[in-house]
């Protein structure tokens, strides 16, 4: 293949780059010919809802599974016959911890850099430096299976910088956690992005997405929908403004259907009405009585909304 | 990323063998306890109490004849469990293969690494069994010593079938079938407790093919000194069936871990 030899500035070089990318399992067509381009430097969201592909394109792109069509390279190195070589400069957080509970919080991390063929010794001062990332160093003995969950994903992903990499793959990083831990999982991030590491999540969180990446591509049932800035996104697809009005009878949304200058948009008993000229709306909400409502301004989970729809994903 | 592609072992194997050795050491006191304890147990209980009545079987005292035998089936015993229910359980539920392989390793490493746990873990248990049996006096020499090698040798012919047991199992029952159509009959048929030439003619071929017969000839040949025309048909056997196994269980564990 002549992909390593594209005539390309190297600061502009892509290290993921996609054409055509496709996967098809026996029933079903889980990546339908998907192109992108990720930069160096810069944190890249795969978002869409369950099932959309967003996974096996990360799996794809790791070379362990391998594709049914299309090209795909890392590192300019096509994916499916590079896996090792790959991995070896990629920092992988999976969806779900898979920490060895055979060891304590130390033993995981020197284990692990033992898979990158770091002897012991090149190993001590990255873990020492890693356990004060993680904020875990006064736990470094402690059991895996007695961390909490935050404690448990903040060693993952430590334990996935072991081996100094240029990408950090995250598949959702923040599933299943609180609050707390997941500020402390973005500040991290963020932490790592100045450092210069390439970041690829994916998530489903839109307000995550919107937080972490510069550039994001949803997804839906294998396709991409569309792809830019979470602010190019908002302005491309949603009006800067929302009132979700909420209301217990439905004649009074009828008769809010009827003003001028909204896209409405229905989900149960609440009504979207999506506009850039909010006055008048707010006006006649704020004389009716039995609603309440809130205005605010438009944000990726509308555009995420609006193009994948509101239906049920299971 | 052909399914059937010859698997290449590299360096990173002896990662996931020091992975499980460091494991066991956690664990060290029940298991050297059980290494010891259970074949102690078969040599007294049953190399006194029946070799009571039996005397001599095959030109030796029937302890001799129990202990060169054990060696071998405990050796199959503790590499196809180690194979099976340790291997199943860091490839599924504990998802450490997944985890390992997000780093440069593959598939065809940490197979490679488990095959060699196992058959080291083989060589823990022949190493006591030996201990017990040279203090009943029952082992010829110091030559006795050349059956550890072979230890390690047939934990790698046992791990291989055992791995892909693994690899077709959906959970632990599974391996029952196994243990009983497979492991239960050798441990009776293959020559550990009485010579496999007392069997009827058709069942002596039959057990020829099973790899514990091969197993307990070189055993008991370099425990007790008995005779052995053809050790490398014996040695050859036990390889065939540990580069098969160990082919077949890659491709197994690629299919099962590539979607």
């Amino acid at each position: 293949m002549s992909m390593t030899a594209q005539p390309v500035l190297t600061s502009n070089k892509p290290v993921i780059s996609s054409r055509g990318l496709t996967k098809r399992f026996a029933s079903r067509v889980a990546v339908n010919g998907v192109d992108f381009d990720i930069f160096p430097g810069r944190c890249f969201g795969f978002v869409g809802p369950n099932g959309a592909g967003k996974t096996t394109t990360l799996r794809m792109a790791m070379g362990l599974t391998p594709l049914s069509g299309g090209t795909l390279s890392v590192f300019g190195l096509p994916a499916s016959e590079n896996g090792p070589a790959i991995r070896a400069r990629v920092g992988i957080v999976p969806q779900a911890d898979n920490l060895d509970p055979d060891f304590t919080v130390e033993e995981n991390l020197r284990v692990y850099a033992s898979f990158f063929g770091l002897s012991r010794r090149q190993a001590a001062p990255r873990i020492e430096s890693l356990l004060k990332f993680a904020s875990l160093t006064d736990r470094r003995r402690a059991r895996t299976d007695t961390l909490s969950g935050g404690m448990q994903r903040r060693l993952t992903i430590a334990r996935a910088l072991i081996n100094d990499p240029e990408l950090v793959v995250l598949d959702e990083p923040t599933t299943g956690l609180d609050p707390q831990a997941r500020h402390v999982i973005w500040e991290r991030l963020t932490e790592l992005k100045m450092r210069g590491k390439t970041l690829l999540l994916t998530t489903h969180y839109m307000e995550e997405a919107e937080r972490l990446c510069d550039e994001l591509l949803i997804m839906d049932e294998g396709r991409i929908l569309d792809q830019g800035s979470p602010r190019q996104l908002i302005e491309r697809h949603v009006e800067p403004e929302v009132i979700e009005v909420r209301s217990g009878g439905g004649e009074a949304l009828e008769r809010l259907a009827g003003t001028a200058g909204c896209r409405l948009e229905r989900m149960g008993t609440c009504l979207y009405c999506y506009t850039r000229e909010p006055a008048q709306l707010i006006a006649v909400l704020k004389d009716a009585h039995g609603l309440t409502f809130l205005h605010r301004p438009t944000n990726l989970e509308d555009v995420f909304l609006r193009l994948t729809g509101r239906e049920l994903r299971d | 990323m052909n399914l059937w592609r010859i698997p290449t072992a590299r360096a990173g194997a002896l990662a996931v063998w020091r992975r499980n050795i460091l494991v066991w050491r956690k664990l060290i006191v029940p298991a050297v306890l059980m290494n010891f304890g259970e074949p102690t147990l078969y040599l007294l209980g049953l190399g006194f109490g029946l070799g009571h009545f039996v005397g001599e079987m095959s030109g030796m005292s029937y302890l001799a004849f129990l202990a060169s035998g054990i060696i071998a089936s405990s050796a199959m015993t503790t590499s196809s469990f180690e194979g099976m229910y340790s291997v199943f359980t860091r490839m599924v539920p504990q998802k450490t293969y997944e985890a390992i392989l997000a780093t440069p390793l593959e598939v065809d490493d940490i197979l490679a690494g488990e095959m060699l746990w196992c058959a080291t873990k083989s060589v823990f248990s022949g190493i006591a069994i030996l201990a017990v049996a040279a203090m009943l006096g029952v082992v010829q020499g110091w030559g006795a010593l050349w059956v550890i090698p072979v230890v390690f040798m047939i934990g790698l012919c046992f791990a291989g079938p055992a791995m892909i047991m693994s690899a077709l199992a959906y959970n632990y029952d599974f391996f029952n079938y196994y243990t009983v159509l497979i492991i239960t009959p050798m441990f009776i048929l293959c020559g550990v407790f009485y010579p496999i030439d007392t069997l009827p003619l058709a069942m002596q071929g039959f057990v020829q093919f099973l790899p514990l017969t091969h197993a307990v000839m070189l055993t008991r040949s370099l425990v007790v000194g008995a005779d052995l025309p053809q050790p490398l048909l014996h040695i050859g056997v036990l390889m065939l069936y540990a580069v098969i196994g160990y082919y077949v269980a890659v491709v197994l564990v690629r299919r099962k871990l590539r979607v």
